[in-house]
This record gives structure tokens, C-alpha cells and sequence, in this order.
């Protein structure tokens, strides 16, 4: 029970820097699709028949495909790496399976990124391999945050942060809104209807469109999803205002995902104004995914802070009932975007 | 536990929903249409010129993704809509829609689909059903080859080395096949797969010319990339030419 605080720095350290990394292969994914790079290598798990195509740094759209698929083959032996290293060292049982659920996750991610290859993009599938990117970066933000030693402190830990818990009531529901606008995001990118709507703010010079077919739909959810984590965004922003100073870091993680939101937005005219330019488009996705990976963070930070409330229950007690909610609470908050209650 | 049971079922649901839905396979053991008694050709042709007043509205291509391709085309590379002279309509697809009777096996000689310069060589192109189709990279810079159809299966290859090679036949007519390289976006090839051989390109001057043609009365059809299909009524007697001439400046 009682970690090792040296090995578990590292360990910390290495799922942050995988995390940044997941980050930074959804970008790479984003880049693909913005430049419709998709297909510019036609064979897969192999690139035209090798490792390494030939020129393919000089040739921009197999940059961009090859490219995301050296990034997803370092991102794949990382999350092994922190696997292992946490089936060694880690003493929880739910992280342990957390962490070999991920490494399940990204194999199958690139199974499917084989899949939309070899089947020549078709909408479906290349929905689902967006979307699990979001749900396998929520895992590796949720190993990073759990094996921190602020959520791993024992003894003396202060008490429950006031506000705490219905800071979290709102920010789980705001993660589950992030998520569920990403996928929307996703089909309407992979269902080619960004620009469907070709006005921003206004649609078609209205409120509403004067008419719907499948392309202006997906893409109208997608601005009303908008709206919908904005709201949720500035909830949970003045509840997190509201917190003590001893809360500072949650209040912190609050105003930057608000500061990111804001972002997202004019990126998201950016994309619709410019007709689809290549660099707000693949932003837009980068941009979208660090907002879930920050929501999810306040969410399970304050989630955290709520449950030091029991300081009775502190010792033996306290790391079994952890063990049970916990696990429970995590892959709640992170593969479903209607999270009820927890702990 | 049952929340990863979940995801884990979920997720091979969707990799299997994947195989499903893509399925279809490949290249398909072609069937040559060569069931029915071959008919025989004729000594009749068809003949015309196709033209167009609106000027050109070929353009340049900016190939700035791959610089092999930029150091292939020292003057600049245009597209290849309309190559036409004084007029003249190039790069459109002619041939017999409907009025043949029986069938024609495929011919033996291979059609050529070359990718030189970062282009394709033809731009537009017409094949029988069955009949053998090689496509080369003459660059030296890598192509994938990808070819959209409707009716027949979509492929997509790669020839990362120059002189590589491979040979497709299509199985079911179509006009037209459309062939992309997702590595240069600018590169399109058009192909008709039609049943007989009775087909041509217009040329830079805009005449064609469709021989072997037996007597009869046949609906022709002219199609161009960017000005879309006209048909006509064309009556074909033996040792005599007839001419069919169309004029897509009106057609708008
Ligand atoms: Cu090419």
C-alpha cells in the first residue's frame, strides 16, 4: 500500500509526457484529414511495401499520413511502456487494468486506422477511429492525473474543499459535452459537411437554417453543441471561481479551460470563413482535444478534492472504497458522456 | 468491470462492423463478357469534330506538394479540361451508348494509363470490359493509384519506384472511371469501360473517329469532364463514314 514516491514521480512524469504525445497524434490525425492526405498511402500496416516510404518527408501528403503513423507507433510502444511499468509498480488494482484497458485501446485505434485505409475512408469507420482517439487520450489524462502524488497523498491531507463536489456535479457533465460535441465534430468532418453551412455566426443569414438535409444537420448540432459546453464551460468556471485559494490549481485548470473554449470558437469561424484552411482546421481538432483532456482533469481533480471530505474514513479504510468508487467513477467520466452519479 | 466489458465488446463490434461493411474484396475474378456469340464489326465509322467557342479554361497546377514533381515541369504544368485548337474540343469521350446488337469480346491489345510528369498519360481514355488495362509510373517520385467507380470494385495501389507497373481489367461497363493519386491531388484520369470496341477520344483538334462499325442506327454519346453529356442519333450504312459532330458551346 505504501508507494514509492521516487518510482512514482517518474511514473507520473512518463504518463504526462504520454498524454502530450496523444495530444500532439491527434493533431498529426487532424493534419491528415485536413489535408486530405488520407489515402496517399495506400497499403497498411506497411507503407507502400516498406517501413519508410521513399521521399516521404519531402512529399506532403505522405508526410502527413506517414508521418501520423510514426507518431502512432511511438505513441503504441509508450502506452505499453507505462503499462508495464505501472502492472510493476502500481499497487491499485483499477489503475493496473486502466492502464492495460489503454494499451487495448490504442491497439485497436490502430486497427481501425488500418481499417478506414484499406476501405478507402468510409464515414463509420473513420467516426469511430476519431472518437477513440478522445476516449484513449481521456485514459492516458486519467492514468497521468491518478498516479500524480497530489492524488496519492496519505497522511495529513487537508480537509474537503468546500464547493468541491458541486464543482464536480458540473464538471463531469461539461466533459460529457465535450466528448459528445467531438464526436459530433468528427462525423460532420468525416461526413464532409464543414462547410455546409457556409455563414459564421449566422446560418444562411438567419438563426435557423431555411432547410435540413444531412450535411447542414450534423454541422447545425455541431454549433448548437457549441453553445451547449460554452454554457456548461461558464458554469463550471464560476463554480471553480468560488472555491478557496487553497484551490488555486483547480480554479487555475477552470480559467484555462474556459481560455480554451474561447479559442475553439474562433477557430471554429476560422474553419468555416476560410473555407477549410488547413492550419484552424487541424487547430480546431488539436484544440478540441485539450479541451477534453483539461475537462476531464477539473473533473477528476475536483472529484478528488470533494472525496478528502472523509477524513474519518481516513488509513485502511479509505484505499478500499477508493478502489471501488474510483474505478467506477473514471471510466464513467471517460468512455460515457452521460455520467450519473459517483461516490 | 462490466464498463470494460462494455468498451471491449464495443470496440471489436466496431472493428467487425468495419471488415462487414468494407467487404467486397478486390479485383474479382473478371468475367470477360464473352458469354454471348461474338458479333461481328463492320466496315462502317463515325466521324465528327466536337466543338466549343467559350475559350479555355485550363489552368495551371501548382504541384508545390511534391518538389519532384514542380522539378518535372520546368515551364509549368496547365490542366487537361480542354485541349482544344480554334475551337476544337480535346479529351472527350465518344462512343456508342446504345443500338449494338450481340456482344464483342475484349480485345487482347493492353491499354497504357502512364503516369509521367506527375499527369496522367491519357487524360481521358476508353477501354472494353475485360480488356487488359496497365497502369506505369514513369516518375521518379511515388504514386498511389486510386480508382473510383460506381459499378465496378474501387481499388487503390501504390508504385513507390519508377517503371513499376501493374494490369487491371474491369468488369462491367462505365463510363466513366475516375482515377486519382491521393499523394498529388491534381492528378485525374478519366476511362470509359464500355462492352464493345466501338469508342474514341477526341484529339487536340477535336475530330474523332470510331471505325469497324457495323450498319445500323445508334444513339452516340460525347462526354467531357467539366461540360457534362450530349447524345445524338447516328444512322452508320457499310463502307461510308457518318458524321456525328458536336457542339458543347451551347450546351453551357
Ligand atoms: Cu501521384
Amino acid at each position: 500500500m505504501e508507494p514509492t514516491s521516487t518510482h512514482h514521480r517518474g511514473l507520473h512524469r512518463f504518463a504526462i509526457v504520454l498524454v502530450c504525445c496523444v495530444i500532439l497524434l491527434i493533431s498529426a490525425g487532424a493534419l491528415v484529414t485536413s489535408t486530405e492526405s488520407g489515402l496517399s498511402v495506400p497499403d497498411w500496416p506497411l507503407s507502400y511495401g516498406s517501413l519508410n516510404p521513399p521521399s516521404w518527408w519531402t512529399i506532403s501528403t505522405v508526410r502527413a499520413e506517414h508521418g501520423h503513423r510514426l507518431i502512432a507507433g511511438t505513441v503504441a510502444t509508450l502506452t505499453v511502456i507505462l503499462a508495464v511499468w505501472i502492472g510493476v509498480r502500481e499497487n491499485r488494482r483499477w489503475v493496473r487494468r486502466l492502464a492495460y484497458l489503454a494499451v487495448a485501446t490504442v491497439l485497436s485505434q490502430a486497427l481501425l486506422g488500418g481499417l478506414t485505409v484499406l476501405f478507402f475512408l468510409p464515414t463509420p469507420v473513420s467516426v469511430a477511429h476519431a472518437s477513440l482517439a478522445e476516449v484513449f487520450l481521456c485514459l492516458t489524462v486519467t492514468l497521468a492525473v491518478v498516479t500524480s502524488r497530489w492524488w496519492r497523498r496519505a497522511e495529513g491531507e487537508p480537509a474537503t474543499v468546500p464547493g468541491a463536489r458541486r464543482l464536480f456535479d458540473v464538471a463531469r457533465v461539461t466533459t460529457g459535452l465535450v466528448f459528445f460535441q467531438i464526436f459530433l465534430g468528427a462525423v460532420m468532418r468525416h461526413s464532409g459537411a464543414g462547410l455546409a453551412i457556409p455563414d459564421f455566426p449566422l446560418v444562411f443569414g438567419g438563426l435557423i437554417p431555411p432547410a435540413f438535409d444531412f450535411p447542414i444537420a450534423i454541422h447545425y448540432s455541431h454549433r448548437l453543441g457549441a453553445l451547449a459546453v460554452t454554457a456548461a464551460v461558464v458554469v463550471t468556471l464560476v463554480r471553480a471561481l468560488r472555491l478557496p485559494s487553497a484551490a488555486a490549481g483547480l480554479r487555475a485548470v477552470a480559467v484555462g479551460l474556459a481560455t480554451l473554449v474561447a479559442i475553439q470558437i474562433s477557430l471554429g469561424a476560422a474553419v468555416v470563413l476560410t473555407g477549410k484552411a488547413v492550419v484552424p482546421n487541424t487547430a480546431h481538432v488539436a484544440t478540441g482535444a485539450t479541451i477534453l483532456a483539461t475537462s476531464l482533469l477539473l473533473t477528476l481533480g475536483s472529484w478528488r478534492s470533494a472525496r478528502a471530505a472523509v477524513p474519518s474514513s481516513a488509513g485502511a479504510v479509505r484505499d478500499p472504497a477508493f478502489e471501488g468508487t474510483g474505478a467506477q467513477s473514471a471510466s464513467r467520466a471517460t468512455a460515457q458522456p452521460n455520467p450519473s452519479g459517483g461516490g | 468491470m462490466n464498463k470494460y466489458r462494455f468498451l471491449t465488446f464495443c470496440l471489436l463490434a466496431v472493428s467487425l462492423l468495419g471488415i462487414a461493411c468494407g467487404g467486397g474484396g478486390d479485383e474479382a475474378a473478371a468475367p470477360t463478357a464473352a458469354a454471348a456469340p461474338a458479333a461481328a464489326t463492320g466496315s462502317g465509322a463515325i466521324t465528327g469534330v466536337i466543338n466549343y467557342a467559350n475559350g479555355d479554361p485550363d489552368t495551371a497546377i501548382g504541384m508545390d506538394a511534391d518538389p519532384v514533381c514542380v522539378g518535372l515541369h520546368a515551364e509549368g504544368a496547365v490542366t487537361e479540361q480542354v485541349v482544344g485548337d480554334e475551337g476544337r474540343l480535346g479529351n472527350v469521350f465518344v462512343y456508342i451508348k446504345s443500338g449494338l446488337s450481340g456482344s464483342f469480346p475484349a480485345s487482347a491489345d493492353k491499354v497504357v494509363l502512364d503516369q509521367q510528369g506527375c499527369m496522367y498519360n491519357p487524360h481521358v481514355s476508353g477501354v472494353q470490359v475485360g480488356q487488359p488495362v496497365v497502369i506505369r509510373n514513369s516518375d521518379p517520385t511515388l504514386h498511389n493509384v486510386h480508382a473510383l467507380p460506381t459499378a465496378n470494385a474501387e481499388f487503390n495501389k501504390g508504385q513507390p519506384f519508377q517503371n513499376m507497373e501493374f494490369e487491371h481489367k474491369f468488369d462491367t461497363a462505365e463510363v466513366m472511371v475516375r482515377f486519382k493519386c491521393d499523394v498529388h491531388p491534381w492528378m485525374n484520369s478519366y476511362m470509359g469501360v464500355v462492352s464493345h470496341p466501338f469508342f474514341a477520344v477526341s484529339g487536340t483538334d477535336g475530330s474523332y473517329s470510331i471505325e469497324n462499325v457495323p450498319a445500323g442506327t445508334y444513339t452516340v454519346e460525347a462526354w467531357h469532364e467539366t461540360l457534362g453529356t450530349q447524345t445524338m442519333e447516328v444512322t452508320v450504312a457499310d463502307d461510308a463514314a457518318a458524321a456525328a459532330s458536336f457542339d458543347f458551346a451551347s450546351a453551357g
